[in-house]
């Protein structure tokens, strides 16, 4: 039952098969956050890996990128509907990180500076498909982009690669954390326009 | 995805700006919304070819009338439609009402301030509406950030509030009005620490408008004393 739009006729034509369905393109690269930009500096950053036994894993930033960024190339979607193709990113993998932890639960609570959380499964974490990414572009990750450093999870939407990322915590089952308590969809797949609970 | 698309009409349109109209769209099958709250809106071209975009709402309550205040992105493919060429009559598909987190719920007495910055006193107006109508009396304040006079949404009804009581400051960050106090320029700690609900009193902020302006606005108050979980944001536009 499309109700056709009089006198709409569109801008592009061509529907690039990179781009998710409902979403467009975009050139300059949109900030969406909930509250202020927090600002941390590097010496006080930290991240940390709390697991279902209480243990701890913590990096300091020296720590953390020792452990070595590698180059991302990628396409990135934001529920809001603009997507960016072809970013550049550098981070340190989640495969390096859950090498050193010990865990059974499938499901991980990120959380942020400023007291942000989103939930993604940690199969979604590992096998190269996602990174805690401390560069875009070539320079520093810019504070309201999430600098210093960022979750980086591009084959979900962008709300899930939570800015200014401070650890995980390993949970037994899929809680769901910030927009996930406040209407948007616990998943969130581009490809099936997962947007909304 | 459980929200529907559903088919509104629009039943009103309104000039408010040299980029900016109001539409009004009744939406038979609207479940109402908090004030804050935004929709998606989809455009169908002839040959299937759709183009969504999201959109804050300017009303809020219950009732199946929804309006929205557009503003014209250049080069945009959505907006230039809705500010230039829809027509009273004319049927727009919708689905919402979204969002849960920048909302402002009359039962809540906490002092509000709103901070708007362009056309993002749009969902900031849904709360004043919103204030109003339930005849709450939360002391509200609103700062208004607009590049000239002439690029005020809202204005007759901002008028009417103001007189009813509503604080309201202004700032004109490309030309002031003749005989205004200040002269044109952004909002600066200086300014901002002295038209907003003082610290003492616990405001939550709303701050809505383009990133630029409310990762500005959003930093000054942070320094000035703010506790960041008091100020919620919404930005749009690039970095």
């Amino acid at each position: 039952m499309a109700v056709f739009s009089r006198g709409f006729t569109g801008r592009r034509r061509e529907q690039d098969p990179s781009l998710p369905p409902g979403q467009y393109l975009t050139e300059d690269f949109p900030v969406l956050s909930a509250g202020p930009t927090p600002r941390i500096a590097i010496e006080d950053w930290q991240f940390t890996v709390r697991t279902e036994q209480g243990l701890l894993h913590s990096w300091t930033w020296d720590q953390f990128t020792d452990l070595g960024l590698e180059e991302v190339h990628t396409d990135i979607h934001c529920v809001t509907r603009w997507s960016k193709l072809g970013t550049t990113w550098r981070g340190v993998s989640l495969d390096k990180v859950f090498a050193v932890v010990d865990t059974h639960d499938e499901f991980v609570m990120a959380h942020s500076y400023g007291g942000y959380t989103t939930n993604i499964p940690l199969a979604d974490l590992l096998d190269g498909q996602a990174w805690i990414a401390t560069e875009f572009n070539g320079g520093p990750l810019d504070p309201e982009h999430g600098g210093p450093a960022r979750l980086l999870v591009p084959h979900l939407y962008f709300w899930k690669s939570a800015k200014w990322v401070r650890g995980l915590t390993m949970m037994d089952r899929d809680d769901p954390g910030f927009w996930e308590q406040n209407g948007y969809n616990l998943y969130g797949d581009p490809w099936k326009e997962q947007r909304y609970s | 995805m459980t929200v529907a698309w559903q088919v509104g009409r629009v039943i009103a349109a309104q000039r408010e700006t040299a980029t900016a109209r109001t539409l009004d769209i009744d939406v038979p099958g609207w479940s109402g919304n908090l004030a804050g709250q935004h929709l998606d809106l989809r455009l169908t071209a002839p040959d299937g070819y759709t183009a969504t975009r999201s959109y804050s709402i300017a009303s809020a309550g219950s009732g199946t009338r929804v309006q929205l205040a557009v503003d014209e992105v250049p080069g945009g493919e959505v907006s230039p439609y809705l500010v230039d060429q829809v027509a009273v009559g004319d049927e727009l598909e919708v689905r919402g009402p979204l969002g849960g987190w920048f909302v402002w719920r009359p039962t809540v007495p906490t002092p509000v301030q709103l901070i708007a910055g362009g056309s993002g006193i749009v969902p900031l107006m849904a709360m004043l509406r919103s204030r109003r109508d339930t005849g709450s009396s939360v002391p509200f304040r609103l700062l208004y950030s607009v590049r000239t006079a002439e690029d005020v949404i809202f204005r007759r009804e901002l008028e009417e509030l103001a007189s009813s009581g509503l604080p309201i400051d202004w700032v004109y960050t490309r030309s002031a009005p003749e005989g205004w106090a200040a002269p044109a320029g952004r909002v600066n700690k200086d300014s901002l620490a002295g038209a907003v609900i003082p610290l003492g009193d616990a405001p939550a902020v709303f701050v809505c408008g383009p990133t630029s302006f409310v990762e500005a606005v959003a930093d000054i108050l942070v320094s000035l004393g703010y506790p960041a979980e008091q100020v919620k944001t919404e930005r749009f536009g690039g970095a």
